[in-house]
C-alpha cells in the first residue's frame, strides 16, 4: 500500500514537471529557450513517470511465483530510463547544434550583445544580422 | 479507487498535456521547433505505452514495444538534427572568433 503511494508521489511529480515542459515550449521566446525546456522537463518527468510505474511493479515482491515476471518487467523499465537518461540528452545537444547552423539565432536583450557572433570590431554586423534575422520570433 | 484507474487518469492527464507540444509541432516558426515538439511527443508516447501495458495487464509485452519506441525516436531524432545541420551556415562551428563567420553569415 505504501508503495502504490510512493509511486503515484512519483508519477504526480512526473506530471507537475512534464506540465512545466509544457508551458516552457508554448511560451518561450526563441528557439534554443524552447530546447532547454523541452530537453530537462521532458527527460526529468518522463523518468519519474517510468520509475513510479516501475516501483508498482516490486510492489508484491514477498510472493515467490509472480516476483521473477516482476523483476523482470521493473529491470526493462529501469532499462528504458538509463536508456532515456542518455539518448534524450544526445538528442537534444545534436537538435540544438542542427538548430543553431540551421540559422536560429538567439533573442538577445538590446543592451547585451551578441558574443557568438564574431570578433569584437565585427560585432555591430553581427548585431544587425541578429536583429533583423529575430524579428518575427519577438511579440 | 485502483490503480488500473489511476492509470488510466494519469495517461488522459498525460494526452492533455501533450498538447502545447502539439501546438508547438503546427505552430512553430522554424523547422527545428517542429522537431523538437514532436522529440517530445515521441518520448511520452513511449510512457504512454508503458500505461497501456499496466491498464490492460500486460505490462511485459508493451514494455518492448516501449523500449523499442525510444529506440525510434531517438535515431529519427538524431537523423533529423543530421540532416538539417548542414542547411544554413555552412561551416561556421559554435562561438566562432574567425573574421570570415560573420561575413558567411551575411
Amino acid at each position: 500500500m505504501v508503495i502504490s503511494f510512493l509511486s503515484a508521489l512519483l508519477i504526480l511529480a512526473g506530471l507537475v514537471f512534464f506540465l512545466g515542459a509544457g508551458v516552457g515550449i508554448l511560451r518561450f521566446p526563441d528557439f534554443f529557450s524552447r530546447m532547454h525546456a523541452a530537453g530537462k522537463g521532458d527527460t526529468l518527468s518522463t523518468l519519474l513517470i517510468i520509475a513510479g510505474f516501475a516501483l508498482y511493479q516490486m510492489r508484491d515482491l514477498g510472493d515467490s511465483e509472480a516476483s521473477v515476471s516482476a523483476v523482470l518487467v521493473a529491470l526493462k523499465m529501469l532499462v528504458i530510463i538509463a536508456f532515456l537518461y542518455i539518448a534524450s540528452a544526445t538528442s537534444t545537444s545534436a537538435l540544438a547544434e542542427a538548430g543553431w547552423e540551421d540559422g536560429n539565432d538567439p533573442v538577445i536583450a538590446p543592451k547585451h550583445e551578441n558574443r557568438l557572433a564574431g570578433p569584437p570590431e565585427s560585432r555591430t554586423a553581427a548585431a544587425d544580422l541578429n536583429r533583423n534575422s529575430t524579428h518575427d520570433s519577438q511579440p | 479507487m485502483t490503480f488500473e484507474h489511476f492509470s488510466i487518469g494519469v495517461g488522459v492527464a498525460l494526452l492533455l498535456l501533450m498538447i502545447p507540444a502539439m501546438c508547438r509541432i503546427v505552430m512553430g516558426p522554424t523547422t527545428m521547433d517542429r522537431i523538437v515538439g514532436a522529440n517530445m511527443v515521441g518520448t511520452k508516447t513511449t510512457v504512454l505505452l508503458v500505461i497501456i501495458g499496466v491498464i490492460f495487464g500486460k505490462v511485459d509485452m508493451f514494455i518492448d514495444f516501449a523500449l523499442t519506441y525510444a529506440l525510434l525516436n531517438f535515431t529519427g531524432a538524431i537523423a533529423a538534427a543530421r540532416y538539417l545541420r548542414h542547411k544554413g551556415r555552412r561551416g561556421i562551428v559554435l562561438a566562432s572568433t574567425s573574421e570570415e563567420s560573420v561575413c558567411e553569415r551575411a
